[in-house]
């Protein structure tokens, strides 16, 4: 649902997301240490494997985003993790775009590179596990909500006479970013048990 | 013992890419419905002359949430012309013929993928990126991550069968979250083991932080051909549709 299609947008908000997905990407790679590229891939394609999985809500089914659990596990990598799932989607599987990639990894990425950064010192540092919880549902619903909000300000930016199709765009991610705050606050409580030093992101 | 390797002409990447990135970027911006359906209709023929197989046109079929949210309400909110009226809701010209522009763009734009860079290996495609200066470690990231993907899914779909063997019937409430976060945090905690053994065998064999590529050779002239015909496609349709 967060894949905007080729043929949609106008050109100043498919320059515009390009230009920033850019300056987000430059940071990923700077930030990213060269040891850490293939538990970088692994991680994306983990991902990527896992917004694949099909979760039951009501008589429908969505998929997970997991963006703000990129931004938690992969910090600023979170851009690149993004991108290159989003170019391995449009190349291999034909869905989302080639000119929205730029416009489609920053709807997904920065929200959750977002919730990473603020939420993410929190989650690593607290001892109570209710807090924990707490803050990995945050991150999760969080990121969500944002990746709509973008979703619908793409829309609402390229054409006006997209405006009431937006509105309702936002209100299907309502019960998405309730799902994902759920299944991320899991996700966070599992790996603060198993394996804590996952939570602390790949790249800063 | 020999193998017999069909002959196929190997075209050049990167001159694809570069014609696939042009020919969508004009179709995107067509403002007027009869070239959009006239370029719908040339990408459906060269789509059909690379004799695709079903999948192609089952992707047609796949429409996007917002999609859908766009033709439904198109017809009904933009102003214009009264067509028809549904119960107190009255659909105008310009709205029907709106909904049918993005249609048609949409659909040109997933044929010309599809058709110019669909069924092409991800290692191949790195190749091609790295030639056309995209950083290394991007590239590197990408071919890494199409590498794990098909293994990674493998690994899900076990999990998966594996909770439903143990009697997980999946259903909208709080147990059933709390499961698939079970099941994406293992599978998270076991790419994290397959990224060590990954990182650890590859330092054994001396990667040193980039992989060798060969040189591609340089495009033949019939690449620069379909290069040149995308390039001609692309000003064709934006002059017919902006004169």
């Amino acid at each position: 649902m967060a894949h905007i299609p080729d043929g949609l947008l106008s050109a100043p908000v498919l320059v515009s997301g390009g230009v920033l997905a850019a300056a987000g990407v430059a940071l990923g790679l700077r930030r990213l240490d060269d040891r850490m590229i293939p538990r970088t891939a692994i991680l994306a394609a983990a991902f990527f494997a896992g917004s694949l999985v099909a979760v039951p809500v009501g008589p429908s089914s969505v998929h997970l985003l997991l963006a703000g659990l990129m931004g938690v596990m992969l910090g600023t990598a979170a851009f690149l993790a993004v991108l290159v799932a989003l170019l391995l989607q449009a190349l291999l599987f034909g869905f989302g775009g080639l000119t929205t990639l730029g416009v489609n990894t920053v709807n997904i990425a920065l929200p959750g590179v977002l919730c990473g950064l603020l939420l993410g010192p929190l989650i690593r540092a607290t001892a109570r596990p209710s807090v924990r919880l707490a803050a990995g549902a945050l991150a999760g619903g969080l990121a969500v909500l944002g990746t709509g909000g973008l979703v619908a300000l793409s829309l609402w930016l390229s054409s006006s006479d997209y405006t009431p199709a937006a509105r309702v765009v936002i209100a299907t991610y309502l019960p998405l970013a309730l799902v994902e705050a759920f299944i991320t606050a899991a996700i966070v409580s599992f790996l603060a048990r198993v394996q804590p030093e996952a939570l602390r992101p790949v790249a800063p | 013992m020999t193998v017999a390797v069909p002959q196929v002409p190997v075209c050049d990447l990167r001159l694809r890419l570069v014609a696939a990135f042009i020919a969508i970027a004009c179709l995107s911006q067509l403002r007027t419905l009869p070239v959009a359906l006239a370029a719908l209709a040339v990408a459906g023929l060269v789509a059909a002359w690379r004799r695709p197989d079903g999948r192609l046109w089952r992707r047609l079929l796949h429409v996007e949430g917002f999609l859908l949210l766009l033709f439904a309400t198109l017809p009904f909110t933009m102003a214009g012309q009264p067509l028809f009226s549904l119960g107190p809701l009255t659909a105008s010209v310009e709205g029907v013929e709106r909904a049918l522009l993005i249609a048609a763009k949409v659909s040109a734009s997933v044929l010309a993928l599809t058709a110019l860079l669909g069924a092409v290996e991800p290692v191949r495609l790195g190749a091609a990126l790295r030639a056309l200066h995209v950083p290394e470690v991007l590239v590197r990231l990408f071919v890494l991550t199409a590498r794990y993907l098909s293994l990674i899914r493998d690994e899900a779909r076990r999990l998966q069968e594996a909770m439903r063997m143990r009697g997980f019937r999946p259903g909208t409430n709080r147990h059933s979250w709390r499961s698939y976060g079970h099941l994406l945090g293992m599978l998270l905690v076991r790419a994290l083991e397959r990224a060590q053994r990954v990182e650890e065998a590859m330092r054994c064999r001396g990667y040193e932080g980039r992989f060798p590529y060969l040189a591609p050779p340089s495009p033949t002239a019939r690449d620069w051909a379909g290069l040149c015909a995308a390039l001609a496609f692309g000003l064709a349709v934006t002059m017919a549709d902006r004169l």
